[in-house]
């Protein structure tokens, strides 16, 4: 059973990444995005990760991509400027290889890796394990994460500013 | 179709980052780069909560949370800095942006 929900929501995402990258409206390919998205969320879900996967739907599919979505229509492109200039075949091909040979290495040294038993104690990925570990283990990388959305914040306000 | 290994979910975290490698190297749409960008974040975030799983530890959550947090304020930066170019240059296309080049 965990195989069939893995393979379905495998092949989502990666049907919705190819769509993302290939696809030449943005709008179309935010869409693609966010089904990758709940997917990835989902193959989150069958991991055990439940707070990892509360933040995937709330932040990622839902907040990220809200605001990438907003921009794309606040910009209002026209078909002229959506146009990308013509790409030789030479460069397509050799940009896939790259990809494609990078993947398969990468894949190949995962198969190194050692075989993993995988046993998880109660509460595994729950809420209020992770929380009690962000907030003393990971107490000082956490107020740090605070820091950088404030400067992020703070950034982005005189960025949007017409004029200082 | 056998048991599902971390291998399986480290081989799709390989794939989706990689379509994100060739999305960055490819599209010329600043949109669709920073798009690529966060789908190779989604991919890591996957390899750390896959290790977590198999090690029974989960720090590999905590991290995740953290480079979602870092995921967010890219996006609201990256987005800012593109709505400011396409203010001042009316173009999103990243083949346009040669000021520093020429």
């Amino acid at each position: 059973m965990e195989a069939i929900i893995f393979y379905i929501l495998a092949a989502v995402a990666v049907v919705g990444a190819l769509l993302l990258v290939s696809l030449r409206n943005p709008l179309s390919g935010a869409f693609a995005l966010v089904s990758a998205l709940v997917s990835l969320a989902g193959i989150f879900a069958l991991l055990n990760a439940e707070f990892v996967f509360i933040l995937q739907v709330l932040v990622y599919a839902g907040a990220i991509m809200v605001l990438i979505i907003f921009t794309i229509m606040l910009l209002n492109l026209n078909k002229e400027e959506l146009r990308e200039a013509p790409v030789s075949p030479i460069r397509l091909v050799v940009t896939i290889g790259l990809c494609a040979a990078c993947a398969f290495g990468v894949m190949k040294a995962f198969g190194n890796i050692p075989y993993l038993q995988g046993e998880i104690a109660e509460g595994f990925g729950s809420i209020e394990s992770v929380g009690a570990l962000m907030l003393s283990d990971f107490l000082y990388p956490f107020e740090v994460i605070s820091l950088v959305l404030l400067v992020a914040v703070v950034g982005v306000v005189l960025l949007a500013k017409k004029a200082i | 179709m056998g048991a599902i290994t971390i291998q399986h979910y480290l081989a799709l975290s390989a794939i989706l980052f990689f379509i994100g490698v060739f999305g960055v190297l490819f599209r010329r749409n600043l949109i669709v780069i920073m798009m690529s960008i966060e789908l190779m974040l989604n991919a890591v975030n996957l390899t750390f909560v896959a290790f977590a799983r198999y090690t029974g530890t989960m720090d590999g959550h905590v991290i995740a949370f953290f480079v979602m947090a870092l995921a967010a304020a890219e996006a609201g930066i990256g987005l800012a800095i593109l709505v400011m170019l396409f203010r001042n240059r009316t173009t999103v296309q990243a083949d346009d942006l040669t000021l520093m080049r020429d």
